[in-house]
């Protein structure tokens, strides 16, 4: 019995000690890139693995100067908002007919949309870009919002139509019979419930299109309507050589997602689970 | 018919605005790209011809394109098995009571967070400076010189921190499948004599077999497509010795002006795409109703 129990904790430390080990993996790139951030050029190159000698902020003043860092940041918040804030109103409602009405339109639709979420980004990419570009919606915003909701609505009508399905009809059957119409019905009783979907796509969608690089390379030209991720790329490029500088940009990056998503945690890896069940 | 006239408002209310975005954004750019596949358009004239099938005619003759696909081929097979493999271990660690486990999720969730452009720039630094100056100061030769600069160091590179960024995603969806397994289902097995391994295998995978499906789906689509930690680790070199089919689609477009020739090539893509993630949902979904 003292064995065993000797052959365990060995088994506990060894598990532990693999974990430690794949850990150090994930946190010392980020370690490293922060370390750097702080460091002149020439300190960077002579050891990069090095603590700043003396702490250079003004890396990170510099940086969110030169890659219009506010700016992006806006940019990329109203997009995001505005984009999960549209793929959820109109993805609800539509998923909510799906459900409800057994009409042949309703499965024709609710089968192309299944089936369409094998198509990869890259094989619509051009012709939306040639679309797009000959009706000059390109370099806009709303433009990008709108196609957001575009390629989110599928998921998410898929998402919603199964969770919709689950739902008694007994509810919204007492409203419609005290005189609600079928769209108040809709939104004082059933889209309350759907709080545990809605809660799964907003985490999804904000994780893609807040990191999405693509398609607003794509579509949004001018500077000044740069995502945060254009910027910082295009930031990068031109900033490479000068390492305290590129790396104080991407620590402006990463810092405000990893602040929010410590706060979010618990939604997120719901979140992650819940949208994996297809 | 009012009542024909009710439905019709009521489905227009409700499904018109996402019906129509999703026809104008997916639907008939999709359709459009494929009638584009028979075209020479150049993306600049406005006049353009159709030309049968000479485009994919010329995508056989292509070798450039030919190498691309065969590397994504190798790609998406290495980073699929190791992503699973190391996300499956990574979940039975973290779900075996060890302590701080709930941190250790969080650190390997965390890269999933951030866009694949600056994951790309974060380890194009570890690549080009961290580890060249480790090797060097502690003579370990395979990491001395950077690891971008030699195409079959570029594609492993690449391969890692896929694998890397990936591999918390879908830790997590195993982890969500292994809390499920009911306890004393395992309890009843040790009394039977049951072994570690044998419990891990014969009861813990079996069970685990949606969980499979799911993330062997999310892994081949996502790997199939990836494009931004391509552009920002190794943009494609040296010498596009690492240029995914992605990035080679978007520059035939984009930087080449063949917009035919890219759209046929990003439709063999959509084909290639959508034939093996259909038979590996079959495939799994048949092990899943035989175990």
């Amino acid at each position: 019995m003292k064995g065993n129990l000797r052959v365990r904790s060995i088994f506990d430390v060894l598990k532990f000690l693999i974990i430690l080990i794949f850990s150090s993996f994930y946190i010392l790139p980020f370690a490293i890139v922060v370390i750097n951030s702080f460091k002149k050029t020439g300190e960077v190159v002579l050891n990069p693995l090095a603590l700043p000698k003396e702490f250079k902020i003004s890396n990170y003043f510099e940086a969110a100067e030169r890659m219009n860092y506010f700016r992006s940041f806006f940019n990329t918040f109203v997009i995001t908002v505005a984009s999960i804030a549209i793929i959820v109103i109109f993805s609800s409602m539509t998923a909510y007919i799906f459900a409800r009405k057994k009409w042949s339109i309703n499965k024709i639709f609710f089968s192309i949309m299944a089936a369409s979420m094998i198509i990869p980004f890259q094989s619509v990419m051009i012709p939306l870009v040639k679309i797009y570009g000959s009706l000059n919606m390109l370099n806009n915003m709303w433009s990008l919002i709108y196609m957001y909701l575009g390629f989110g609505t599928a998921f998410a009508v898929f998402l919603y139509h199964g969770f919709i399905k689950s739902i008694p009809l007994e509810l919204e059957e007492a409203a419609l019979v005290d005189g609600a119409t079928t769209f108040q019905a809709f939104w004082k009783i059933v889209f309350p419930l759907l709080k545990p979907v809605t809660t799964t796509l907003i985490i999804l969608d904000a994780l893609w299109i807040w990191n999405d690089f693509l398609l607003p390379s794509l579509i949004l030209i001018s500077a000044e309507k740069r995502t945060l991720q254009l910027s910082t790329f295009y930031f990068y490029g031109t900033f490479t050589s000068n390492y305290g500088l590129a790396m104080a940009a991407l620590v402006l990056t990463v810092f405000p997602i990893i602040v929010v998503s410590l706060f979010m945690q618990k939604y997120i890896i719901a979140g992650i689970v819940r949208g994996a069940i297809r | 018919m009012s009542s024909y006239f009710s439905k019709t408002k009521l489905f227009v209310v409700f499904c018109g605005i996402s019906i129509i975005a999703f026809l104008t954004v997916v639907i008939v750019p999709f359709i459009y790209g494929i009638y584009l596949t028979f075209t020479n358009w150049d993306g600049i004239h406005k006049k353009y011809e159709f030309i049968g099938f000479s485009n994919y005619i010329g995508l056989l003759k292509d070798q450039v394109f030919k190498n691309s696909f065969l590397l994504t081929l190798k790609y998406v097979f290495f980073t699929v098995i190791f992503t699973n493999l190391i996300a499956f271990l990574l979940a039975y660690l973290l779900t075996s009571g060890i302590k701080g486990q709930s941190i250790f999720r969080v650190i390997f969730f965390t890269p999933n967070l951030i866009g694949g452009i600056i994951l790309g720039f974060i380890w194009q630094f570890i690549f080009h400076n961290a580890l060249p100056y480790l090797g060097r100061h502690l003579g370990i030769s395979l990491i001395s010189e950077s690891w971008l600069a030699t195409p079959e160091k570029a594609f492993w590179a690449l391969v890692l921190v896929t694998v890397w960024q990936y591999s918390g995603y879908m830790m997590m969806i195993y982890i969500a499948g292994l809390v499920s397994i009911p306890q004393d289902l395992i309890e009843a097995a040790i009394i039977d004599g049951a072994n570690k391994f044998k419990v891990l295998t014969k009861i813990i995978m079996p069970l685990m077999a949606p969980s499979f499906t799911v993330c062997l789906f999310l892994s081949l689509q996502r790997s199939f497509m990836v494009y931004d930690l391509n552009l920002a680790l190794t943009k494609g070199g040296p010498f596009k010795s690492t240029e995914l089919v992605s990035m080679h689609v978007y520059n035939e477009a984009f930087l080449s002006q063949n917009y035919g020739i890219g759209q046929a090539k990003a439709f063999v893509l959509f084909i290639t795409v959508a034939i093996i993630t259909l038979i590996q949902v079959y495939l799994s979904k048949k092990a899943e109703v035989e175990l």
